[in-house]
C-alpha cells in the first residue's frame, strides 16, 4: 500500500516548533511542550527520550490530534506527506488515524475495552479503514493475532481482554495499531508496564512487525537500552524542549548536551564493578516556563556557565547532529585536555 | 503490502469461522445472557417478575368476581370490614370489592404503570444523557440546561400540567410519572458517560480512528449502562407508588374502586387499624414485585461486566 510512495528528500513526518500549552479555567497557563522540532523519514526508526514529565506523551498526542481542543493550545507545524495535521478537520484526522499513522499506548492492561471481545476491537479497525466486510476482517484478524504471537487465534478472537495475560494483550494492542499497515506508528512506553521478560518478547514482535509492514517508528521511552536496540535516530528532549538530537551511533559513542551524557551514565554497565554507585543525575525537572531565562537544564548541569543563565540555547546544527547546549561535554573534554 | 496478508479484497468470506458475536456489541449481550442464565440472584429475581406477569395476565381465569364491582358495599360499616370467609378468601375491601379479587387485577394496572412509565422515563433520559456525556460541548450545556428546568419545576405539579394538557386517562398518568422520571436517567447516564470518555481505552480506540458514533454506543455506553439499569428497577417501585399519589390527587381514573397497589395502598389509611390486611397485602406486593426488579437488575448490570465470570 505504501511502497513504491518513497519520497527520500521529504520526510514523512516533520514536527516544527511544536508547543503545547494547558490553559485550564481559573489556573495558570503550563507550557507542556516548548520547542519541539525533528523529522521521521519513511521506514526510519526514531527514539524520543527524555525523563518523566519532559512532554513526550504530549508531544505525541499533539501529532495525533488527540489532544482535547478545550483548554488546549497548539502551535507550530505537524507536517505528515506533505499536509499540516494541526490544520486538518477532526473528520479528515479520524479518517487517517489508525490508517496512515497508528499508537501504542502504554499500559496495556487499561488501553482496551473490558466489554468487547478482541476479535471485534481488531476487527473493527478494518472495517473502518479498508470498508471490509466482518467476515473478511475477523479473518484478517485471525491472521494478525497469529502474527504479534497470539497462540490459538480462532478461539482469542471472542475472548474478552480480562482473559489475557499483559503481554498478550499488548500484543493484540500491536496488531490493533498495524492492522492496517500504517507508515507511521508512534509507540508511547509500550513495554514499560510488563515484566522483563515479557518486555524482550513484545519488543521483538513489535521490531518484527514494524520491519514487515515498512512502518516508520516513533518509539518514546525513558529506556536507553530499547533505543540502543531499536533507534536509527534519537531525540532527547528535556523540559519541552528536543536538546539533542543524532544518530544512535553518534549519541551513544559521543553524547554532547551534559543531560545525555547525565542519562547515559545513570543506566548500569555490565562492566562497572558490582556495587558501584550510579550516577543519576542531581536535581528534579523544574516546574515554571523553565526555558524563558536562560537554559533549563543549567541548575543541574556540570558544565554550567554564566552565559547557560544568561540567553536561552538554540537547536542548532553541530557537526553530526544537533545541539541546544553552550557548553556541550566534547568541549568541556577538549578543554581539560588542554 | 508487504504484511504477507492476502489484500482484503481478496479474503474469501469466512463461512467456518467461529463469530464472536451478531453485530457491534452482540457478544456483549450474548455473553451477559450467558452469565445471567447461571446466576441464582437473576433467577430468583426473574421468577417473581415472572409471577407477577402471570397473575397479571391470567387474573380474568384466577379471580372469582370482577374487579371493582363494590357490590358488597352494603356490608362494609364505617367501623368494620369483613374479613375472609369462604366466598371472600381474603375478605372485602373498604369499598365492599373482593380483595382476592382486587389484587390480582392490581397487579395488571401497577406492573404496566410501573413498567412503561419507568421505560418511557429510561428511554428519553437515557437518550438525553448519552447525547451530553457522549458528545459533549454544546450538545452537552444544552441538555443539561433542558434537564436542569425540568428538575426545578416539581414533579407533582409536571404531573398535573401534563394531565391537563393530556387529559385524565392512563397514558397521562404513565406519561407524567415518566416525564418526572427523565432527570435522574439523564444526570446519572452523563456522568458515567463522561467518566467513560476519559478511559485510556477510549483514547486508544480515537487513536486507531474508530468512528465518533461507534465510540459513543459501542465502547462508551456499555461500559456506562450498568448503574444506570440498576437505577431504572430502584425507580419502577417508586413509580408503582407514585401512581398511587397521583390517583389521590384525581389524576388517573376517577373510579376509587378500581384494581390498582397504590391506591389500594393510600385508601387503607383510614381503616389501618381495623383491618391491617387491606394496607399490609398490597403493600407486600409491591415490596415484593421492587424486590424481584432489583434482584434482577443488579444481576443484570453485573452480567453486562464480563469481568464477572460466573
Ligand atoms: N491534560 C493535561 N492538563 C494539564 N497538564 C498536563 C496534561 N497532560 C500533561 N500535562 C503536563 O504536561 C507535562 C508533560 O507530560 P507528558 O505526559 O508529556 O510527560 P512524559 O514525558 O510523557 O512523561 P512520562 O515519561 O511520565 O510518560 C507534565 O508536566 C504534565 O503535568
Ligand atoms: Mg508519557
Amino acid at each position: 500500500m505504501n511502497a513504491g510512495r518513497r519520497d527520500n528528500d521529504q520526510p514523512l513526518l516533520s514536527v516544527r516548533n511544536l508547543a503545547v500549552t494547558f490553559q485550564l479555567r481559573g489556573q495558570h497557563a503550563a507550557k507542556a511542550v516548548d520547542d519541539v522540532s525533528f523529522d521521521i523519514r519513511a521506514g526510519q526508526h526514531v527514539g524520543l527520550v527524555g525523563e518523566s514529565g519532559s512532554g513526550k506523551s504530549v508531544t505525541s498526542l499533539a501529532i495525533m490530534g488527540l489532544l482535547p481542543r478545550r483548554g488546549v493550545r497548539v502551535s507550530g507545524e505537524v507536517m505528515f506527506d506533505g499536509t499540516n495535521l494541526l490544520s486538518k478537520s477532526r473528520g479528515e484526522m479520524s479518517a487517517l488515524r489508525g490508517r496512515d499513522i497508528s499508537m501504542v499506548f502504554q499500559d496495556p492492561m487499561t488501553s482496551l475495552n473490558p466489554v468487547i471481545p478482541i476479535g471485534i476491537q481488531v476487527a473493527e479497525i478494518i472495517q473502518r479503514h479498508f470498508n471490509a466486510s466482518k467476515s473478511a476482517a475477523l479473518e484478517r484478524t485471525e491472521e494478525l493475532l497469529a502474527r504479534v504471537g497470539i497462540p490459538d487465534p480462532r478461539r482469542r478472537l471472542g475472548e474478552y481482554p480480562h482473559q489475557l495475560s499483559g503481554g498478550m494483550r499488548q500484543r493484540v494492542l500491536i496488531a490493533m495499531a498495524l492492522a492496517c499497515e500504517p507508515r507511521l506508528l508512534i509507540a508511547d512506553e509500550p513495554t514499560t508496564a510488563l515484566d522483563v521478560t515479557i518486555q524482550a518478547q513484545v519488543l521483538e514482535v513489535l521490531k518484527k512487525l514494524v520491519a514487515d509492514t515498512d512502518a516508520a517508528l516513533l518509539m518514546i521511552t525513558h529506556d536507553l537500552g530499547i533505543v540502543a536496540g531499536l533507534c536509527d535516530t534519537v531525540n532527547v528532549m528535556y523540559a519541552g524542549r528536543v536538546v539533542e538530537s543524532a544518530t544512535r551511533e553518534r549519541l551513544f559513542a559521543q553524547p554532547q548536551h551534559p543531560y545525555t551524557g547525565g542519562l547515559l551514565e545513570s543506566i548500569p554497565k555490565l562492566d562497572s564493578p558490582r556495587g558501584a554507585p550510579l550516577r543519576p543525575i542531581p536535581g528534579s525537572p523544574t516546574q515554571v516556563l523553565p526555558w524563558s531565562e536562560g537554559c533549563a537544564f543549567a541548575p543541574r548541569c556540570g558544565n554550567r556557565t554564566e552565559e547557560c543563565t544568561a540567553r536561552t540555547p538554540d537547536l542548532d546544527p553541530a557537526g553530526d547532529r544537533h545541539l541546544r547546549c553552550f557548553n556541550p561535554l566534547s568541549r568541556t573534554a577538549a578543554e581539560a585536555r588542554r | 503490502m508487504s504484511i504477507n496478508l492476502p489484500p482484503i479484497s481478496d479474503v474469501p468470506a469466512a463461512e467456518t469461522a467461529v463469530m464472536p458475536g451478531e453485530g457491534p456489541g452482540g457478544g456483549l449481550w450474548r455473553g451477559a445472557w450467558r452469565r445471567l442464565r447461571r446466576n441464582p440472584t437473576a433467577i430468583m429475581g426473574a421468577a417473581i417478575i415472572a409471577f407477577f406477569v402471570l397473575v397479571a395476565v391470567f387474573a380474568p381465569l384466577l379471580a372469582p368476581y370482577e374487579p371493582g364491582s363494590a357490590q358488597w358495599s352494603g356490608d362494609v360499616t364505617p367501623t368494620t370490614v369483613p374479613g375472609p370467609d369462604d366466598d371472600h378468601l381474603l375478605g372485602l375491601d373498604r369499598f365492599g370489592s373482593d380483595l382476592y379479587t382486587q389484587l390480582l387485577f392490581g397487579a395488571r394496572q401497577s406492573l404496566v404503570y410501573g413498567v412503561v412509565s419507568t421505560a418511557i422515563g429510561l428511554s428519553v433520559g437515557a437518550l438525553l444523557g448519552v447525547l451530553a456525556g457522549g458528545l459533549g460541548g454544546w450538545v452537552d450545556t444544552a441538555v443539561m440546561r433542558a434537564v436542569d428546568i425540568m428538575l426545578s419545576v416539581p414533579s407533582l405539579l409536571l404531573a398535573v400540567s401534563i394531565a391537563a394538557v393530556l387529559g385524565q386517562n392512563a397514558y397521562s398518568i404513565m406519561i407524567a410519572i415518566g416525564a418526572a422520571q427523565v432527570p435522574i436517567f439523564a444526570r446519572l447516564l452523563r456522568g458515567s458517560m463522561l467518566a467513560q470518555g476519559r478511559t485510556d481505552y477510549v483514547l486508544a480506540a480515537n487513536a486507531l480512528g474508530i468512528r465518533r458514533r461507534r465510540i459513543v454506543m459501542g465502547h462508551m455506553l456499555p461500559n456506562a449502562i450498568g448503574p444506570t439499569i440498576v437505577q431504572a428497577t430502584l425507580n419502577l417501585a417508586t413509580a408503582i407508588i407514585e401512581v398511587a399519589a397521583l390517583s389521590f390527587l384525581g389524576l388517573g381514573s376517577s373510579d376509587p374502586a378500581v384494581a390498582e397497589w397504590g391506591r389500594m395502598l393510600v385508601a387503607a389509611q383510614d381503616r389501618f387499624e381495623a383491618a391491617p390486611r387491606l394496607a399490609l397485602l398490597p403493600g407486600t406486593a409491591i415490596a415484593v414485585t421492587a424486590l424481584g426488579f432489583t434482584l434482577f437488575g443488579e444481576a443484570l448490570r453485573e452480567a453486562l461486566d464480563p469481568r464477572n465470570r460466573r
